[in-house]
Order: C-alpha cells, then structure tokens, then sequence
C-alpha cells in the first residue's frame, strides 16, 4: 500500500468516526440544527486545510498537478469532478418521474467514458500541455482554432458552475436554514479556498477527499432502507424484486375508481382552463367581476370579515394584465393535463398511447444518449483531468478507475427511485390524508412535495401527489426513518458534489483565459510569475460573477445544464476525433466544423425552447422539432453537422505541413519496430 | 512491406476501431429493443431494464479493461514506453 492509500485510507475511517460520533451526540440531544452546522463547517474545513497544504507557486503542479497523480486516484478525483449537484440529487428523482427513459442519463453518462478511453484520453496525455484548446491549437495550428476553442470551453462550463453554486445554495438553505444569498456566498468561500491557493494540484486531492465523502453520503440511506423492506442491505442487488413488487402496485393502483375519478377532474380543470386562455381579454374581467359580486354579497349578508378577507386575496392574486393571466393559466393548464394523464409504469420501456408516440419516445431515448454520451467525452474539466497522470499508460488505466467509481453512484440511482416509489405506492396511496407519514409534512412546508384534495375525499390518491425530483434522495432518509445524522451526511455529500464539480470547471475557465488566451496569444513573454497572478485573479473575478448570477435563482439552471452538453459535444468532439484519427483534417475545416455545429445546436434550441427574445427584440421564434427532437438533445445535429462540415472543408482545403509532425508524436508512429 | 504509420500505430487503430464497434452495437442495440428485451427477465428485472440501469454500465467496464490490457502487451511488443 502506497503513502497515498494509507492517508486516504485513514481519511475514510477518520470521517466515518464522525459521523459515529455525531450520532451518538444526537441520542443525547444535540440538536438537528448543529448537526448540520457541524456537518457543513467540518467539511468545508476539510477542504480547506488540505487546499492550504497543496498550495503551489509552480506552473505545471497549479495547471497540471505536476503530473504526478496516479491512476487509481485521478480515477477518483474525475469520479467527483463528474458527479455533479445534478447527478447527486437531481438523477434518482428523474428516474423516479420517468422511469425506463431516465435511464438515458445513466448510460449516456457512462458510455462517454468508453469514448474517452478509447479515442481521447491516451492522447491527450502523450501530447502532454496543459488545455484542451492547447491540444486544438497544436494539432490545427493558428490562434482562431484556440479562440473558438476557448469561446466554447467558457460557454459550457460557466453555466454549469453556475448551476453547481445555486445547487449550494439550495442545500444550505435547506439543512442549515442559511438564507439563500449567504450559502451561496458560502459555497464560493469553499470553492476557493481549494482553487485559489493551489489550482489543480489542491482541487485533485480535494476531489479525492470529496468523492469519499460523497460516495458514502448516497450509498448509505438507500442500503438502509432497502434492509428495511427486503432484509438485503445491497440496493443494486435485490432492487429487482422490489420492481415487481411495483409493478403489481401499479397494476392495482392506477386503475381504481378514485384514481380515474381524480384524473378525469384534472382533465374538466385542464379544459376549464383552456377555455379561459381562449376567450381572453374578456375572461379575466369576468373573473374579476365574479369575485367583486361574491364579495358585494358577502359584505351584504354580514359575513364573517375573515370570509370577506379572503375572498379579496383571491381577487388581488388575479394576474394582473391579459399577458400574464395566459402565462400563469397556461403553466397552470400543463400541470393539470400532466395530472390528468394515465400515469406510466415504471419499467415499461418507451411507454405510448399509440406507435407513432412510442416511436417518438424511443427516438428521444436514442438521441438523448447520444448527446450525453459525446458530451461526456467533450467536456474541457473532464478531459483535462487525464493531463495529471505521470504516464499515458496511467492515462488509460485512470479512465478505467473514473468509471468504476462513477459507476457505483450510477448503479445506485435506479434503485433509489424503485425503492421510492415502492414506499410511496404502500405508504401514501390510499391513506387518510391526516394519517400521512411525517416526511411528508415536513418536505411540504420547503413547497417539495404538494397534495391537493381534489375530490374532496380525504384520502389521497396518487394523482393528487406532487413532488420535486430533488426530493427523492433528499428525503429517503426520513422515509427510511433514519436519525438526523444521515440527512446532515445526506447534505454534506449534495455539497462535495457540487463543490467538487464547481472546482473543475472554475479551473477550466481560469485555464482557458490565462493560458490560452492571456500566455499563448497576447502575452508569450509572461514569466511563470505573472501567469500565476494572472490565473489566480481571474479566477477570483470568474467565481464572483459566477456566485452573482446564482444568487439571482436563474430559473431555466435545470435545462441549461443539459444544453451544456450538446454545445461542448458539437464544438469539441468532431475536431478532437477527426485530429486525432484522421490525417486529412485541415485547419479550415476544423474551425468551420467547430462554429458550424456549435451555431446549429444553439439555433435548434433558441428555435424549440423560445419565442421570443424579448432584449433583442425578436418574436415569433418558435419552431417544430425535427424528428420529435427535444431540445436537450440538441447536439444530436450539432456533432453530425460538425463531422460532415470537417470532413467536407477539409476535402476541399490544402493540408498544413504541422499536423503530420503532431500525430506523429501522439500516434508514436515512428517506432523501432520489436526491440 | 512497411506501412508509412508503422505497425504499432495500425493495430492500436484496429483494436480501438472493433472495441467502438462493439460499443456501438451494445450501446444502441440495448436502447432501441429495450421494449423487446423486456419480455424476458433477468434477477428479478426485465431485461430491458436491467441492461440500461447495470448491464450495459459493467460492458463498458469491460472494454475499457479490455483496450488497457491489448494496450499493455502491444506497448511491450514494441518497445513503447511514455515515461
């Protein structure tokens, strides 16, 4: 066992001792509050300290960990640079919403790494620089390849850093009772203090510290509660049965009189509803007028004032202009259709009324694979984390350990959902709506989780039911009836998680600004000193604005996050690929490809997702989705787009004379051959 | 007869170009007959499920596995070592 296994190894018994410790704190009273106060502080202190002991002052150890990270651990450090906020919390409830097609995001997620092993990685290392857009600039030549390399690596990664400070946002708010603005403040506080001092050599050995943390953090809740219901604490095990069990549930369930009553009163909502949109501006003003007459007749009849009171709320929330009311009654004419609808079953795969709904459910499955498979393989902070390794042997091998380490939360996410599912099906449905469990109350007082009594018959029925994807993960500990100590480690795994991926990506774009754009193309003559500053300002200016637009709760993180996606896998892939694979590639059809499929994925969302720009003045946007394309699957165009303009351009165009030196060297082509 | 690219450079092409086929039929396979794949079953869960929430997931592991130990002993034939 090495030096480095040994300090890790006493690391996990050193965290899980805490845990023990909190645990037996709280049998003797210690409040939930200072659980998580001391979850939260405990962790980020941990962070910290191991950021100070890594600071550097050195170029290639603050850019490339010095390239001393051994397989076994980089495997690790990617694992919890992958596994984001998203992952951590949002993935299992996907599952649980959508069943068989969440399932997209579990092989997608994986399956990128097969490309990253087998076409990227081993190259990436042998070339041996420091950026993605370095590796471009190289093989192409030129500074507009690196430039539009740059653009794209800063367009993916901001938004998702973005996302991953307002998801530390949420998770503070929510277990410590922060305000919203100060955890975000406080997760950029933790980000920088590994980032800054030490740039990727801190931000490795954080990761590694993080993933530990994180790993037990989702593994533990789900293995209790699956001892509770099949007496078999491997979830991925015996999540089988638990599946049929569900099955048979639906069955019974979704098909009882109650059940079809609620829907079809969903249904009369929905069409009431669409009626009202119609008939705008003059549905609005009869709304007001009723509400003015009921309340004209309450104050004649001597009412009580708090009758009249409400009924005056009422009015007042009325939307206040014809606009407004189509917006508010159109989202809320969706849920109720949503509502309305057969539900599906859970391991039905592609699941449709009729062939052409299935057909388009399974195009969307397929495309959606595609898209988070070559965005994997595409994303700058994860390709740059096989830079670290001493070798391109350990290159390879690291990308196997990224896998298996991921590998173990993904496995786990699926049964996360049946179990959930499993326990709302034989704990909620067909219960008192007095007699629901406590988890229930306490996540509908966040506004997680919604139940509406629409017949009016006190026992809830499914359809009634609504909740929040994050809440699955976040609450399987209370389902599972487990002490506070597992929902504070519950939380202060959400948070490695987030944390974890915002230093990746934050590294990234500091990398892309300083190195490439600052070093390779305004100043070459920068001493290493000036770079340092340089990169450690921007950094500092990068992780500010990024906490300044998550503090203003961007609604649409969610989606932007998936977009992520198809715009670095149609601005990367093709170009990396077709560099590496194929001599032919030129410069100009390298950068036309880039742009070409970058400004394609972008126009086939602004198109599906928008109407209307309101800043640029731009309306009636919206368009039909191609093959019943959603938008998240944009990239799906993009990368072909970008493969066929590469190979196109490059076709027509003159080859530079640079590219057969640079694949010479990382194809290792001129080989004494034997020994 | 020698090949411009050299030996080395030809079979690591050859090797990486039949694991990615490999990856490509499971990958995709798996995903369009989910639907039929779920008239059998497999532990407890029909197939179709069971490959997109594990099977697939443990494939992928084994061709990474795999292309790393090809890798190995073509790197020894040759004489190839990226210190």
């Amino acid at each position: 066992m090495t030096r480095l296994q040994r300090y890790y190894l006493s690391y996990t018994g050193g965290f899980l001792l805490f845990i023990g410790v909190l645990a037996v704190l709280e049998q003797h009273g210690m409040p939930p509050r200072w659980i998580g106060y001391a979850f939260l502080f405990f962790t980020i202190f941990l962070y910290a300290a191991i950021g100070i002991m890594s600071r550097t002052s050195d170029v290639s150890e603050y850019y490339v960990a010095g390239r001393r990270v051994p397989a076994f651990f980089n495997g690790m450090a990617t694992g919890a640079d992958w596994m984001s906020a998203a992952s951590f919390m949002g993935l299992a409830g996907t599952l649980y919403l959508s069943g068989h097609q969440g399932l997209a995001f579990v092989i997608g997620w994986t399956g990128g790494f097969v490309l990253v092993a087998l076409l990227l990685a081993p190259y990436l290392r042998r070339f041996g620089e420091y950026t993605i857009p370095d590796f471009l600039g190289a093989r192409y030549g030129g500074n507009a390849i690196r430039l539009v390399a740059v653009g794209a690596a800063i367009l993916a990664s901001f938004v998702y850093v973005v996302a991953q400070i307002y998801g530390v946002g949420v998770i503070t708010s929510r277990f410590v009772s922060l305000q919203f603005e100060i955890g975000v403040f406080l997760g950029l506080a933790g980000i920088l203090v590994c980032s800054f001092l030490g740039g990727m050599k801190a931000v490795t050995w954080t990761q590694v510290a993080q993933y530990v943390i994180l790993i037990i953090a989702y593994i533990t809740p789900v293995a209790i509660l699956s001892y509770n219901v099949t007496g078999n604490p491997v979830p991925q095990l015996v999540y089988g049965q638990v599946l049929q069990e569900v099955t048979r549930l639906e069955h019974r369930l979704f098909n009882t009189p109650a059940e079809i009553e609620v829907r079809n009163l969903y249904r009369e909502r929905a069409d009431l509803y669409a009626q009202k949109i119609m008939q705008l501006p003059q549905s609005l003003t009869l709304e007001r007028e009723k509400f003015s007459a009921e309340i004209n007749r309450l104050k004649a009849s001597d009412a009580q004032m708090k009758d009249i009171v409400a009924v005056e709320r009422l009015r007042r929330d009325l939307p206040h202009d014809p606009d407004q009311a189509r917006s508010q009654w159109e989202n809320a004419m969706f849920s109720a259709v949503d509502r309305s609808k057969m539900p599906t079953h859970h391991a039905e795969a592609f699941p449709g009324e009729n062939d052409a709904e299935q057909m388009a459910m399974r195009l969307n499955f397929m495309a959606l694979i595609f898209c988070l498979t070559i965005g994997t393989a595409a994303l700058p902070h994860i390709l740059m984390r096989y830079y670290t390794t001493p070798t391109v042997r350990q290159a390879r091998e690291s990308v196997f350990w990224s896998l298996l380490f991921i590998l173990l939360l993904y496995i786990t996410a699926p049964a996360y959902a049946v179990f959930a599912k499993f326990e709302v099906f034989s704990h909620l449905a067909e219960i008192p709506l007095t007699k629901l469990p406590g988890w229930v109350a306490a996540w509908s007082k966040v506004g997680l989780v919604s139940i509406e009594d629409i017949n009016g018959d006190g026992i809830l029925q499914l359809a009634e039911l609504s909740m929040n994807p994050d809440v699955i993960v976040l609450a399987t500990p209370e389902i599972a009836g487990m002490p506070y100590v597992v929902s504070g480690l519950v939380a202060a795994g959400a948070l490695a998680a987030a944390l974890s991926t915002a230093d990746g990506l934050l590294l990234t774009i500091t990398g892309a600004l300083s190195h490439d754009v600052y070093y390779r193309i305004v100043r070459p003559d920068a001493s290493t000193q000036l770079r340092l500053v340089i990169s450690k300002s921007l950094l500092l200016v990068v992780a500010v604005l990024a906490a300044t637009v998550a503090a203003q709760k961007p609604g649409t993180i969610v989606s932007m996050v998936a977009w992520a996606f198809s715009i670095a896998g149609s601005a990367f892939f093709p170009a990396l690929v077709l560099g590496i694979f194929w001599k032919g590639a030129t410069r100009i059809g390298a950068l036309a490809g880039m742009v070409l499929g970058t400004l394609l994925t972008l126009y086939y969302i602004v198109r599906v997702e928008f109407n209307e720009i309101p800043w640029l003045g731009i309306s009636n946007l919206h368009m039909e989705p191609w093959l019943y394309i959603q938008s998240t699957s944009a990239g799906v165009f993009g990368v072909v787009a970008g493969f066929i303009t590469i190979i196109l351009v490059s076709l027509l165009t003159p080859s530079g004379d640079s590219a057969s030196a640079f694949l010479k060297g990382i194809r290792r082509t001129e080989q004494r051959s034997g020994r | 007869m020698k090949h411009p690219d050299g030996a080395y450079w030809l079979k690591t092409r050859r090797l990486t170009f039949a694991l990615l086929f490999v990856w490509i039929v499971v990958t995709f396979g798996a995903s369009w007959f989910a639907r039929e794949l779920n008239e059998f079953s497999l532990f407890g869960f029909p197939l179709g499920f069971y490959m997109g929430a594990q099977g697939v997931i443990f494939i992928y592991l084994l061709i990474i596995w795999f292309y790393n130990r090809q890798m190995r002993r073509l790197e020894r034939e040759f004489g190839i070592d990226d210190e």
